[in-house]
C-alpha cells in the first residue's frame, strides 16, 4: 500500500502531501491536454496523408503531360537544351514560405512566387516558338503541382515528428510521472497515518499515567486529611480535658 | 523556433534530373546561378550507351564518378540555405537510394519526380514508403 513502486524522495509532511497532490493534478491536466493535442494532430495528419497520396498520383500524370509538350518542342525546334541552360541566370519561378498553425505546431507551406521575366523570349524564334511557349506554361503548371506537393510533404514530415514527440510525452506522463506521484502520495499518507497512530498511543499513555498519578495523589490527600483530623481530635480532646478538669488551685 | 527564420529566405527550387526534365523546368524559370557561380540544377546525362556521362561542366566521368557527383550535388543542394525544394528524378534517386532514404529533414523538401522514360513508381518513393508503413500493412 505504501507505494511499492518508485516514488519521489520527499519528507513525509503535510506540506509535501499538498504539493504532491497539486503536482498530480497538474500532471493529469497536462496529460489530457496533450492527448487532445495528439488527437487534433493525428486528424490533420491523416487528411494530409490522403492528400499526399492523391497529389503524388496527380504529379505522375502532370509530368507525363509536360514531357509530352517537351517532346513537341524538340520535334519542331530541335534541341534547345543548351540554349536554355546557358540562358538560365536568375530564377523567375520561386517559392515563398508561409506558415500555418495547427494546435501550436507551425506548419510551413510553400506558395508559388513568379516574377515576370523575359527569359527565353527568343528561344524558338526560327520555328516552334508556339510550342516553346506552350511547354513553358505546361511546365509552370506542373511545377505548381510539385510545389503544392512539396508543402504537403513538408507538413507531413513535421507533423510526423511532432506527433511522435507528443506521443512520447503522453506516454511518459501516463506511465511514469502519474504512477510515481501516486506512489509518493500513498507513501506520505501511510507515513502520516503511522505518525498519527503513534501520537494517539503516546497521548493515551500520558493520560493513563496522569490518571494514575492523580489517583495516588487523591489517596494521599485522603489519608492526610484523616490523619490531620485525628490530630485535631486529639488536640480538641486535650483542650476539653483542660477545661473540664477542676484545678484545686483555683479559688473561685 | 530557429528554423522559422531559416526557411523564410529559402525560395529556390533545385533540380537533379535528366536533360529533358531540366530543360522543361528551366523553361518554366527555376534556373538560378548565385553569386558564387553555383547553379541550382544538375544534369545527369543518361546516355548509358558509352558509359560516359556528362555533368554540368560537361566533363567526362565514369559511372562511379557520376554517382559520387550526384551525391555531391545532392549534399550541396540539401545544405544550401536558399533552396526550399529539391526535385530529383526518380530513376536518379534510385542510384543514390541509401542517401535519399537517409534524408529526413523538413527543409529543403525532397521530391521525387518522374522523368520522360521512367514512369512514376509510387512504391519506390521514400515518402510514400513511410505513408504506406503508417497506414499499416
Amino acid at each position: 500500500m505504501s507505494g511499492a513502486g518508485p516514488r519521489e524522495n520527499v519528507f513525509a509532511t503535510r506540506m509535501a502531501l499538498t504539493n504532491t497532490k497539486l503536482r498530480l493534478k497538474g500532471a493529469e491536466t497536462g496529460h489530457s491536454l496533450l492527448a487532445k493535442k495528439r488527437d487534433a494532430l493525428t486528424t490533420r495528419f491523416r487528411a494530409i496523408l490522403r492528400k499526399v497520396d492523391e497529389a503524388k498520383r496527380k504529379m505522375g500524370r502532370v509530368m507525363q503531360l509536360a514531357s509530352f509538350s517537351m517532346a513537341e518542342v524538340t520535334y519542331t525546334t530541335g534541341d534547345i537544351s543548351y540554349i536554355v541552360q546557358e540562358q538560365a541566370k536568375l530564377a523567375t519561378f520561386r517559392v515563398k514560405a508561409k506558415q500555418e498553425n495547427v494546435s501550436g505546431v507551425l506548419l510551413p507551406g510553400f506558395e508559388v512566387d513568379r516574377v515576370p521575366g523575359s527569359d527565353f523570349n527568343l528561344t524558338g524564334l526560327g520555328r516552334g516558338g508556339q510550342q516553346v511557349l506552350r511547354a513553358k506554361e505546361v511546365y509552370a503548371k506542373a511545377l505548381e503541382t510539385l510545389v503544392e506537393l512539396a508543402s504537403l510533404q513538408t507538413a507531413f514530415t513535421i507533423l510526423d515528428e511532432v506527433i511522435r514527440a507528443t506521443n512520447r510525452r503522453v506516454n511518459a506522463i501516463e506511465h511514469v510521472i502519474i504512477p510515481r506521484l501516486d506512489n509518493t502520495i500513498k507513501y506520505i499518507m501511510s507515513e502520516l497515518d503511522e505518525m498519527d497512530r503513534e501520537e494517539f498511543f503516546r497521548l493515551k499513555k500520558v493520560q493513563g499515567k496522569k490518571k494514575r498519578d492523580a489517583g495516588k495523589a487523591e489517596m494521599k490527600a485522603i489519608t492526610d486529611k484523616e490523619e490531620s483530623l485525628k490530630q485535631l481530635d486529639e488536640q480538641q480532646e486535650s483542650t476539653v480535658d483542660l477545661l473540664s478538669t477542676k484545678d484545686a488551685d483555683v479559688i473561685f | 523556433m530557429a528554423s522559422t527564420t531559416a526557411f523564410k529566405d529559402r525560395n529556390l527550387i533545385a533540380v537533379i534530373g535528366d536533360e529533358d526534365s531540366i530543360t522543361g523546368l528551366l523553361l518554366a524559370g527555376v534556373g538560378h546561378i548565385n553569386e558564387h557561380q553555383r547553379k541550382n540544377f544538375l544534369i545527369v546525362d543518361s546516355s548509358e550507351l558509352f558509359g560516359v556521362f556528362y555533368i554540368i561542366s560537361h566533363s567526362r566521368m565514369s559511372p562511379e564518378t557520376q554517382i559520387s557527383g550526384i551525391e555531391a550535388a545532392f549534399q550541396e543542394f540539401t545544405q544550401r540555405k536558399d533552396i526550399a525544394i529539391v526535385l530529383i528524378n526518380q530513376h536518379i534517386a534510385e542510384k543514390i537510394r541509401p542517401t535519399v532514404d537517409r534524408y529526413q529533414e523538413a527543409f529543403p523538401t525532397l521530391l521525387e519526380i518522374p522523368s520522360k522514360d521512367h514512369p512514376y513508381d509510387p512504391s519506390k518513393d521514400s515518402v510514400l514508403k513511410r505513408v504506406q508503413k503508417l497506414f499499416g500493412e
